[in-house]
């Protein structure tokens, strides 16, 4: 189990970070989709089965696919004009953010009580029963509350493309 | 048991069964030709063999030999990774499917040794008896767009870009209508585990207490599996043959594989979930399943020969207004029923 968190880890790791330093968009995605499923591995190995086929289902199935559809629209296949060096001000306010929520991470690693790597999610945690009881009776206001958020955003998408269109 | 053996006994299953499962496609689509050569009044592959038999075994040795041709402009790692993907993700789903119920006893003695068979469900009729069952093949169904996506555009062809657009438009459209008429189903059985559906069903077939439930999934696994009447990523008299326009030989029979895979999953599906999978009186359970799958994937041909195409905006109209609405008012009624009458 350690061995294969660190594979899924390294895997997650090294195509997050080249997710970033791809040149092309449609690379990125595909990178994007790698990590996706090295995340996916990971719960499985924690036992969450559920989240992990959500993941996959939501992530990798739907919201990926939707985003090479829309690289692949605005056919971005021609080479691109070279990007414009940062500016002055952009650098600094860049490495000050950087440095700062390297900071708060460091700081937040240090506080919180991680459990080893690998390690199973208490018992019936990832299960789905669990998941469901949980978010029908505990939490069922922010449930609701979020898919009420979800149908005011489609609305807003609906009416934000319309008005293009005239 | 040793885990070494364990491996080595699951690996051999799986391969067994994956054997067949690729016979099983040969074979559907040697039918298919038959089938629609009948629907046609012709007579079908008649040649090869006795009555045709033997056309699979011929046509996989044609385009073993055809000329592997990767056209210029091409984005090679795609090019190549698009069928690997269609095939793979077109095969993983059959592992959760429950074709019997125990097709080996509990124990076998092999060289004097007793061999305990129940470890890891080996004496199982099914590869993995998963706790989210349905939810694992509904995600790896989701992951077949990539191959048909990625290949219309590595492919450098307005063709199969237009191909490739059309089917992750149509996928995204029709998962949310597939997703939505099985919940009645995971409702009824109070399981994702597609063992335990079928278990659920020994008594009363699923189908009559979701007829509406059924009949969206099946309209929405035709349009799934791309089939007649929702080809249109394939229409010849629009774009070629799609996606697959650039793809010869072997990459080109992966595409194809990957299609008649994905009706026997589809078909396999609809029997497990409102079929009673194995369930049935007097044979064994294998055969039952075998029977049921096999009336789906000659229904899935027969729609073919009878049916036209529709056109992409009425594909989309019964997507959305049609399909999606209904599904949630399945949803809605099924869960009122349940709360009303069985309480508890």
């Amino acid at each position: 189990m350690q061995i294969l968190f660190m594979i899924l880890a390294a895997i997650a790791l090294s195509s997050g970070v080249l997710v970033v330093f791809q040149r092309h968009p449609l690379r990125s995605a595909l990178y994007l989709i790698l990590n996706f499923f090295a995340v996916a591995g990971m719960y499985l190995l924690a036992h969450a089965e559920f989240i992990a086929a959500v993941q996959i289902i939501v992530y990798a199935g739907a919201i990926m696919v939707l985003f090479l559809f829309v690289i692949m629209l605005l056919n971005l296949r021609q080479p691109e004009e070279e990007a414009k060096p940062p500016h002055i001000l952009q650098k600094i306010s860049g490495i000050t953010l950087a440095v700062f929520v390297a900071l708060l991470l460091i700081y937040g690693f240090t506080q919180a009580k991680l459990p080893a790597p690998g390690k199973e999610a208490a018992a019936g945690l990832g299960n789905t029963e669990a998941i469901a009881r949980a978010l029908f009776t505990d939490y069922l206001l922010p449930f609701e509350v979020t898919s009420v958020l979800l149908l005011v955003a489609i609305v807003g998408a609906v009416v934000l493309a319309k008005q293009k269109l005239k | 048991m040793n885990i070494t053996v364990l491996v080595i006994l699951t690996a051999i299953k799986i391969t067994l069964i994956l054997v067949v499962f690729l016979t099983a496609i040969a074979y559907t689509v040697l039918m298919e030709r038959k089938v629609l050569g009948f629907i046609q009044l012709r007579y079908g592959p008649n040649r090869v063999g006795p009555w045709g038999l033997l056309q699979p075994l011929a046509d996989l040795l044609k385009l073993l030999f055809k000329e592997d041709f990767t056209p210029p402009g091409v984005n090679k790692v795609l090019f190549v990774l698009a069928p690997i993907i269609t095939a793979v993700t077109a095969f993983l789903p059959f592992a959760a499917i429950p074709f019997a119920q125990q097709i080996l006893p509990d124990h076998i003695y092999l060289y004097g040794q007793k061999v305990d068979l129940s470890v890891a469900a080996l004496n199982q009729g099914v590869i993995a008896d998963v706790n989210v069952g349905l939810l694992y093949i509904f995600a790896v169904a989701s992951l077949s767009v990539y191959g048909a996506v990625l290949g219309g555009w590595a492919s450098n062809n307005k063709y199969s870009l237009l191909g490739g657009i059309r089917l992750s438009a149509q996928m995204i459209s029709y998962e949310l209508a597939l997703g939505l008429s099985v919940i009645g189903v995971i409702m009824m059985a109070g399981t994702l585990s597609l063992v335990k559906i079928v278990d659920a069903q020994k008594d009363v077939w699923f189908i009559f207490y979701q007829p509406l439930g059924f009949l969206i999934f099946l309209i929405a696994s035709f349009a799934e599996c791309a089939r007649t009447p929702f080809d249109l990523i394939e229409c010849e008299n629009e774009l070629v043959a799609g996606f697959q326009t650039e793809y010869s030989s072997m990459k080109w029979a992966l595409f194809m594989l990957g299609e008649y895979c994905h009706i026997i999953v589809a078909s396999a599906l609809a029997v497990t979930l409102f079929f009673g999978g194995w369930h049935g009186p007097y044979l064994p359970p294998i055969a039952w399943f075998v029977i049921k799958t096999f009336i789906f994937v000659f229904f899935f041909i027969w729609v073919r020969g009878t049916f036209p195409r529709f056109r992409f905006d009425q594909l989309m109209r019964l997507g959305w207004k049609v399909l999606l609405p209904l599904g949630l008012a399945n949803i809605l009624v099924t869960a009122a029923v349940i709360l009303f009458f069985h309480k508890g």
